[in-house]
C-alpha cells in the first residue's frame, strides 16, 4: 500500500479463552494521522489499543511500527506514549516529576530535563502548576499533565484510551479541541479509543468503527456520517430512522405498500431491506402538492431541544414505530406544529439509504 | 492468496519477555520457594509422618484408627469443638454490641473504648490464664463467685479465650459496620419503618458477612489455641494441648502428627468457607455510598455506655490482675509491692535473655517479613503474564492462615530436624524462629499488602513501561511511598504477633534462642506464676510501646504526605 503507513496491523486476532475479542483485524495508520477507534463497549477497541501497546499481546497476527515488526515485543521495547481514562498520574510525585518521569532514566542532564518539562507544561497550558501534586489539580488539568507526561519522551505514537470520559461535558468539549490542535502541531501519529461518537467526529482524521471484534467501517468522519456502509454504523454514528421494506424494482423500495424512490444500488428486486433516513434530512412539505416520497403523518410528540425540536411522527407506513424529524427552531416558528396535528413530510430521494435487512 | 495470508497469520504470537519480566518472575520464584520451604514442605512431612509408625515405616491410616479409638484423645476433639463454639457465640454477641456502640451511636468516650479493646492483643494468650488463676484459682480473690466450680477447666478456658480473641472479632465487626450506606437508613425512615425492623432488615443483613467472617476467625483461633488451655485447662484436654503433651511429654511424634492433621481439617474447612463468604462481601457497597453519621439518642447511648464500660472493666481487671501479680511479693500472704519478679534471671523458666531474644526475633520478623511479604504481594498484583506462577504463589500465600501455629511448629520439627535436609543447619537457631513466624503470619500481611496495592491505579505499571522505566524504579519511587502506611501496618502486625506467639515457636526454640512468650509458659509450668505474670507484662509493655511508636510514625507519615494523600 502507500509508503507512509506508519503502523500496519495485519490479521490480528485476540482470544480470551473461548471468547474472541478481536477477529482478524487489518488496518493501516499513516504518519501524523489522528485515528479514532469508535464502538460500543465490548467491541474490542480497547483490546486493539492494548495489543498495539503490547500490554495485552494478540493471540495471532502481526503489528509493524515504522517498518519494524513489534508483534511480540513487551511494552517497554515499543515506542509509544499512553494516556488512560484514569490519568494514572503518580500521586506522590509533583506535576513536574510526573512529566519528568520518563526522562529521568535516560541519562539526560538535570537542566535539560527541567527545560523539557517547562516546555511541555507550556504546551499543555499549565505553565505554573509544576510544583503541585495531582490531587490538587482539577480533572481536566490532570489529564493535561498525563498528556504532557506521555509526550515527554517524544514517542512516535500516542495512544489515548478514553482520555476524556472521566471529565464533565464542558471541560471535555474544550479539551478535545486542545488535544486535536496539539496533535496537529506536533504531528504525532495518534490513536484514540472512545465510545463517544461526537468525540470521534470532531477529533479524528479517520474513524475506525468497530463492533464485536471486527472493523465495520473505516473513513473520514464526514464520509462515515454521510455514507455509512451498514445499518449498524448508521445507527451508531448519529441518529437514524429505520423502516423495514422490500426492493420493488430498480430505485424503488416498498414499505408496507408505499413506494419510496431511492438508490437501491445493486440489490435485486424482492430482497428484504432496511430503509433509513436521518432525522435532520426529513423535510416539511408546504401545501398538498404531490411530491416524490411525500408522506402524510401525525405528530406524536414535540421534544424541545434548544436549537431544534425533535418531532415524533406516526403513520400507517411506520407500523408501531415512529420516525423522528429534527426541525430547526427557525422552521418551527413559521409553522405551528403541535401534538396530534397532521403533518406532511418528504424523504429526499438522495438522502434515503438502503441497507440489506438486519437479521 | 487470501487463504494463504490467513494461514500465515495463524501462528500464535509468543510474547517476548522484557528484562523486567525476567527479574519479576525470578523474584517471585525465589519468594515462592521460600513459602514452599517454610510452609508447604513442612506440612507435607508432617502429613507423611502421621502415616508412619515409630520406625518410620508407612502404615497408612492406622495411626488415625488408633486415635479415633482412644476415647481420651477423641474426647479432646469433642471438647475443642464445643468450647470453640461456645466462645464464638459469646464473643460474637459481645463484639457486635461493642462495635455497634462504637460505630452507630453517639456514646461518649469512644476513643477510650477503642483503646481498651486492643489491650488483649498486646500479650500472649497465656496472660489471661495467669490472671484467671489469681482471680478464681485455688487462692483466688473472687473464688466464691464460681460457687464451688473450679476455674481449672472449661470455665477458665472459655473466659480466658473470650478475653484474648475479643479484639480480633471486634476489628472485623467494626469494619463490617463501618461500611454502610446512609441512604438505606433514610429510605427506611421515609417508609416509617420501626427502629427494630430497620435493625433486622438493614443493619444485620448489611454486616452479615462480617459477622460470619468474625465467627470463623474466632472459632479457628480458639479451636487451635494452646496458651489458654495450657495454663488454665487443668485436666480438661483439648486438641492443641494434646499435641503438646504427645510431643513434649511423651515424645510420641507420630501421634502428635495425627492430632495435628485432625486439628488442621476443621481449620482448613472454616478457612475455605470464610474465603467464600469474603468474596461475596466485596460487591456489597457501591462507590457512591453515603457514610452514616450516627444521631444522638440518649437512652441508647447511655445503655451502650454501660455495656461498653462493663466489657472494658473486664478487660482492665484481667490485665490489671496480671500487672498486680507481677509486682507483689508472695501471693496471697505477702502483698507488699516489689520489683523482685522482674528479676527473671532468678527464675527457672528463662531469664532476661529470653526477653531480648524475643525483641530481636520480633524485629527480624517484622523487618524481613515486611520486605518479603510486600514485595511478594507486589509481584503477584502487578506482574505481567505468568498467570500460573502468580496463582500458585497466591495459593501458597493464603495457606498459612489455615494452618494452626502448633501444627506449623510440629511440622518444622519433622522437616528441619531431618539431618538429610539441606536446611537442617537453621534448626535450633534464630533463623528458624524468624522463618516460622513470618510463615505463620504471612497470610494476613499478604492480604493487607494486596488490598493496598489494589487501591493503586492498575495502569501505573503500563505507563511506566511506556516510559521505559524499569519496574524497580517505579516500585521505589511510587509504589512504596504510596503504600507506606500499609507496610507500616504489616510491620507492626508482624512485630506484635512475633512478640506474643507461643504456639509455633514452642516446638522449635533452643536453649540459646529461648523466647519471652515461651518463658511465660515454662515459668507457669514450674509454678513460678509471679515471674510468669511479670514476663507477660514485659511483653505487654513492649508491644504497647511499639504500637504507640507505630501510631506516632503513621501520623508523621500521613502529615508529611498530606499534600498528595487526599481524595
Amino acid at each position: 500500500m502507500t509508503s507512509n503507513s506508519y503502523l500496519r496491523i495485519s490479521n490480528l486476532s485476540k482470544k480470551f479463552g473461548e471468547f474472541e475479542a478481536l477477529k482478524n483485524i487489518s488496518l493501516d495508520v499513516y504518519e501524523s494521522e489522528f485515528v479514532c477507534f469508535l464502538g460500543p463497549s465490548g467491541c474490542g477497541k480497547t483490546t486493539l489499543l492494548r495489543a498495539i501497546a503490547g500490554l495485552d499481546i494478540q493471540t495471532t497476527g502481526r503489528i509493524e511500527q515504522a517498518g519494524k515488526d513489534i508483534s511480540a515485543l513487551p511494552p517497554s521495547e515499543r515506542d509509544f506514549g499512553i494516556v488512560f481514562q484514569s490519568y494514572a498520574l503518580f500521586p506522590n510525585l509533583t506535576v513536574e516529576r510526573n512529566v519528568a518521569f520518563g526522562l529521568e532514566n535516560r541519562g539526560m542532564a538535570r537542566a535539560k530535563i527541567r527545560e523539557r518539562v517547562t516546555e511541555l507544561l507550556d504546551v499543555v497550558g499549565l505553565p505554573d502548576q509544576g510544583r503541585k501534586y495531582p490531587a490538587q489539580l482539577s480533572g481536566g488539568q490532570q489529564q493535561r499533565v498525563a498528556l504532557a507526561r506521555a509526550l515527554a519522551t517524544s514517542p512516535g505514537l500516542l495512544l489515548l484510551d478514553e482520555p476524556l470520559s472521566a471529565l464533565d461535558a464542558r471541560v471535555r468539549a474544550r479539551l478535545r479541541l486542545e488535544i486535536k490542535q496539539l496533535q496537529q502541531k506536533l504531528k504525532v501519529t495518534t490513536i484514540m479509543v472512545t465510545h463517544d461518537q461526537e468525540e470521534a467526529l470532531t477529533m479524528a482524521d479517520r474513524i475506525v468503527v468497530m463492533d464485536h471484534g471486527v472493523i465495520r467501517q473505516v473513513g473520514a468522519p464526514r464520509d462515515i456520517y454521510a455514507a455509512p456502509s451498514s445499518a449498524f454504523v448508521a445507527d451508531f454514528i448519529g441518529t437514524m430512522n429505520f423502516l423495514a421494506g422490500r426492493v420493488a424494482g430498480d430505485g424503488v423500495v416498498e414499505v408496507r405498500g408505499t413506494p419510496f424512490r431511492c438508490d437501491t444500488a445493486d440489490i435485486p428486486p424482492g430482497e428484504e431491506v432496511t430503509l433509513s433516513i436521518r432525522p435532520e434530512d426529513v423535510i416539511l412539505c408546504n401545501g398538498d402538492a404531490d411530491v416524490v416520497n411525500g408522506l402524510d403523518t401525525v405528530v406524536r410528540y414535540v421534544e424541545f431541544l434548544g436549537p431544534f425540536c425533535r418531532v415524533g411522527l406516526a403513520s400507517d407506513v411506520f407500523e408501531d414505530g415512529e420516525v423522528c424529524a429534527d426541525l430547526s427552531s427557525n422552521m418551527m416558528r413559521e409553522r405551528t406544529i403541535e401534538q396530534d396535528a397532521p403533518l406532511k413530510v418528504r424523504f429526499p430521494e438522495n438522502l434515503v439509504r438502503v441497507f440489506p435487512a438486519r437479521s | 492468496m487470501a487463504a494463504n495470508a490467513q494461514s500465515l497469520s495463524e501462528a500464535i504470537v509468543k510474547p517476548r519477555l522484557s528484562r523486567d519480566d525476567w527479574i519479576m518472575r525470578a523474584s517471585m520464584i525465589v519468594i515462592g520457594a521460600f513459602l514452599l520451604v517454610a510452609v508447604v514442605l513442612p506440612l507435607y512431612s508432617m502429613m507423611s509422618k502421621s502415616m508412619e509408625n515409630k520406625d518410620g515405616a508407612f502404615i497408612g491410616l492406622a495411626n488415625f484408627y488408633e486415635y479415633f479409638s482412644t476415647p481420651s484423645l477423641f474426647l479432646s476433639g469433642v471438647n475443642s469443638l464445643w468450647v470453640a463454639a461456645l466462645v464464638t457465640v459469646i464473643v460474637l454477641v459481645t463484639a457486635f454490641v461493642y462495635a455497634y456502640a462504637l460505630t452507630r451511636t453517639c456514646m461518649p468516650f469512644k476513643w477510650f473504648f477503642r483503646l481498651v479493646a486492643v489491650i488483649p492483643l498486646l500479650a500472649p494468650s497465656l496472660l489471661s490464664g495467669i490472671s484467671l488463676v489469681y482471680w478464681f484459682g485455688n487462692q483466688g480473690v473472687a473464688k466464691e463467685l464460681l460457687m464451688g466450680e473450679s476455674i481449672y477447666g472449661p470455665i477458665g478456658i472459655v473466659i480466658g479465650s473470650a478475653y484474648w480473641v475479643f479484639p480480633h472479632a471486634l476489628m472485623i465487626v467494626i469494619t463490617a459496620l463501618s461500611i454502610t450506606d446512609a441512604r438505606l437508613y433514610e429510605a427506611a425512615a421515609a417508609l416509617r419503618t420501626s427502629a427494630i425492623r430497620t435493625f433486622f432488615t438493614v443493619t444485620l443483613p448489611g454486616c452479615k458477612y462480617g459477622l460470619i467472617s468474625a465467627g470463623f476467625v474466632v472459632f479457628i483461633l480458639v479451636f487451635t489455641d494452646f496458651g489458654v488451655p495450657k495454663v488454665i485447662g487443668g485436666n480438661f484436654n483439648m486438641l492443641a494441648t494434646d499435641i503438646y503433651k504427645q510431643v513434649i511429654g511423651q515424645q510420641n511424634f507420630q501421634m502428635g502428627a495425627v492430632v495435628s492433621v485432625v486439628l488442621l481439617v476443621p481449620a482448613v474447612i472454616a478457612f475455605g468457607v470464610d474465603r467464600l463468604v469474603q468474596k461475596k462481601q466485596v460487591a456489597l457497597l457501591s462507590a457512591r455510598a453515603v457514610p452514616l453519621e450516627p444521631k444522638p439518642n440518649r437512652r441508647v447511648d447511655m445503655l451502650m455506655l454501660a455495656f461498653c464500660s462493663f466489657v472494658a472493666l473486664l478487660i482492665l481487671l484481667m490485665i490489671g490482675m496480671a500487672q498486680y501479680a507481677a509486682i507483689i511479693k508472695f501471693w496471697p500472704y505477702n502483698l507488699t509491692l516489689t520489683l523482685h519478679n522482674y528479676n527473671f534471671d532468678l527464675a527457672n523458666g528463662g531469664g532476661w535473655d529470653a526477653y531480648f531474644n524475643s525483641v530481636k526475633m520480633a524485629t527480624y520478623t517484622a523487618v524481613f517479613g515486611t520486605l518479603i511479604v510486600f514485595f511478594g504481594a507486589y509481584l503477584v498484583e502487578k506482574g505481567r503474564g505468568f498467570n500460573v506462577g502468580r496463582n500458585v504463589f497466591h495459593g501458597f500465600a493464603m495457606l498459612p492462615l489455615a494452618v494452626p501455629g502448633m501444627v506449623l511448629g510440629l511440622s518444622y520439627i519433622f522437616f528441619f530436624n531431618n539431618p538429610s535436609n539441606p536446611f537442617n543447619f537453621i534448626y535450633g537457631t534464630m533463623i528458624i524462629l524468624v522463618v516460622s513466624t513470618v510463615a505463620h503470619f504471612y497470610t494476613v500481611s499478604h492480604l493487607t499488602a494486596v488490598t493496598a496495592l489494589k487501591q493503586m491505579d492498575a495502569e501505573f505499571e503500563s505507563v511506566a513501561a511506556s516510559l521505559k522505566t524499569p519496574f524497580y524504579k517505579t516500585f521505589l519511587k511510587v509504589t512504596v511511598p504510596v503504600c507506606l502506611p500499609a507496610t507500616m501496618d504489616i510491620f507492626i502486625y508482624l512485630f506484635l504477633n512475633a512478640m506474643t506467639t507461643v504456639s509455633a515457636v514452642v516446638f522449635i526454640y533452643s536453649t540459646d534462642t529461648q523466647l519471652a512468650s515461651v518463658a511465660v509458659l515454662n515459668m507457669d509450668d514450674q509454678g513460678e506464676l509471679s515471674f510468669a505474670a511479670a514476663m507477660a507484662m514485659m511483653i505487654a509493655y513492649t508491644c504497647a510501646g511499639a504500637r504507640l511508636l507505630h501510631l506516632l510514625l503513621t501520623r508523621g507519615v500521613m502529615r508529611s504526605s498530606q499534600a498528595w494523600r487526599q481524595r
